[in-house]
């Protein structure tokens, strides 16, 4: 049978369900997915708010990964209704999905009618081929490319950490990345801090970070604190960061952080390396646990090696550190389970994974209490602060 | 009998090893035989008050002692001990 193209839409129009513009605004936000399956191109003018963006070509291939479940309530549109009135037959004849229609008359009626329509930030045509593997996953996609390069991660350290991580948060489109450290480029650096180069030995490392990420990716700000994190800096230079990736190699300095950080609410994605063997975790003030609740004190200087005289497998702060990127990105776009009193462990040399649970200690000194009655001189101390001082030296 | 996961900082102490086993019904026992064996944990592990250090955790499987019974935990043989004391490798922001 031979039918021309307006009998076979009609056709298709028979066998699928209509639905008008108005009841789909009553319907938003009440467990209905939208999808929205016009061409990447089309959407500068905006889609309807909270719907996902299929195009109408690769429907069929990716609606599952969005909309697994078959008796989902869907609801298709594309500019004007005929491409959704296609896919939503097609969903429905050929892929065993139950209940999916098609928006009438499609984002021009919605349009006209005045419905509230949601503008997402254009992407350059450059941006949109360099972010094009994240706009196919569903987790990501436009919106969360639009978080990604919204957010402002603070990075502790460009060393063996921060290296990998910041390479790949930049790499990711996080728009603001700063970087403390008062380092400059070492030879024995470049074992592990991929991100330094041969001839930029004696360079500081803000300025050798700043110039690999910018020659990565320019869209990414960076913003260097050539300083050392102390209790009279550590507020003016954390406040206003959406996360902080820490990899601080000594105590003092991840107490103050830690206390800081609960006063301001900012979450820190914290890792530590020795030897062969790594830990994780994410401290995010009022969703869990802080780094007090896991370990009320530091041990005693004698019982407490630091990484600059240890030595360390180079491999393994480029695992432990991209471990700390992907939590930041799923904190960033809010997919999945962050790493949230939890502990994880890594030993390279047994290549086993060990999960601990961190609980929130009902008498932590800073995080049971109201963030606002920590007083700046409570900040970074514990018992024996002075002496841990003078011993680490 | 548990079987106890050794910490890089600890293992001197253990002649190396990164996992010993020792004997013992409840977590408290199961240290002290594993001082016994290994004197050398003794002040990693304990203070003078015979408590467990306050920057050392150890937990029974993925939960921590001190949200159980403390070292009166009863330890059953299909059990594994982690000892973790806190860690601070990585960047060098303030030598
Ligand atoms: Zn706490």
């Amino acid at each position: 049978m031979t039918q021309s193209g307006s009998e076979l839409l009609r056709h298709v129009k028979e066998q699928i369900k209509e639905v008008d513009p108005s009841e789909v605004a009553q319907l938003l936000g009440e467990g209905v997915v939208v999808v929205d399956c016009r061409e990447t191109e089309e959407l500068a003018a905006g889609m309807l708010p909270g719907a996902l963006h299929i195009p109408r070509s690769y429907l069929e291939t990716r609606i599952e990964g969005v909309v697994p479940d078959r008796s989902q309530r869907v609801i298709l549109y594309c500019a004007s209704g005929i491409r959704s009135a296609f896919g939503a037959h097609t969903l429905m004849a050929d892929m065993g999905y139950s209940d999916v229609e098609s928006m009438a008359g499609g984002f021009t009626l919605w349009k006209d009618r005045g419905y509230e329509v949601q503008v997402p930030r254009s992407f350059t045509a450059e941006q949109r081929e360099r972010y094009s593997r994240h706009l196919l996953v569903p987790e990501v996609g436009v919106e969360g490319q639009q978080k990604l390069l919204d957010a402002r991660v603070l990075l502790l350290g460009a060393g063996g950490l921060g290296s990998p991580t910041a390479l790949y948060l930049a790499a990711a489109g996080v728009g603001t990345l700063g970087i403390v450290d008062d380092d400059v480029v070492d030879l024995s650096n470049l074992q592990r801090q991929v991100i330094h180069t041969t001839d930029r030995i004696g360079t500081p490392k803000v300025d050798s970070a700043a110039e690999t990420i910018k020659a990565l990716n320019p869209d990414v700000a960076v913003v260097g604190y050539p300083t050392r994190l102390d209790a009279s800096n550590i507020m003016d230079i954390i406040q206003g960061w959406d996360i902080i990736v820490d990899g601080v190699d000594n105590f003092p300095t991840r107490y103050l952080l830690n206390d800081a950080s609960i006063r301001l609410g900012i979450p820190v994605v914290s890792a530590a390396i020795l030897g062969f063997e790594g830990q994780l975790s994410v401290f995010a003030p009022g969703r869990g646990p802080c780094y007090r609740c896991l370990f009320r004190q530091p041990p005693p200087a004698e019982m407490a090696p630091s990484c600059g005289a240890n030595g360390v497998l180079g491999v393994l702060p480029g695992t432990m550190g991209l471990l700390q990127a992907t939590e930041v990105i799923k904190l960033i776009i809010g997919a999945g389970d962050p790493l949230i009193g939890r502990l994880l462990m890594y030993d390279a040399l047994a290549a086993s994974f060990t999960e601990l649970k961190v609980r929130q200690d009902p008498e932590c000194p800073i995080c049971s209490r109201d963030p606002n009655e920590i007083a700046d001189e409570e900040l970074g101390v514990f018992p024996d602060y002075e002496a841990f001082c003078a011993a680490s030296g | 009998m548990a079987i106890i996961r050794i910490p890089p900082v600890l293992r001197p102490s253990v002649g190396g090893e990164r996992e010993v086993t020792a004997e013992g019904a409840t977590v408290g026992e199961v240290l002290n035989n594993l001082v016994g064996a290994h004197p050398a944990t003794r002040d990693q592990l304990f203070g003078e008050d015979g408590g467990l250090n306050r920057y050392v955790n150890v937990y029974l499987n993925d939960e921590d002692v001190r949200v159980l019974d403390g070292l009166d935990t009863v330890v059953s043989g299909a059990d594994g001990l982690v000892i973790l004391p806190a860690m601070a490798g990585g960047a060098s922001l303030s030598r």
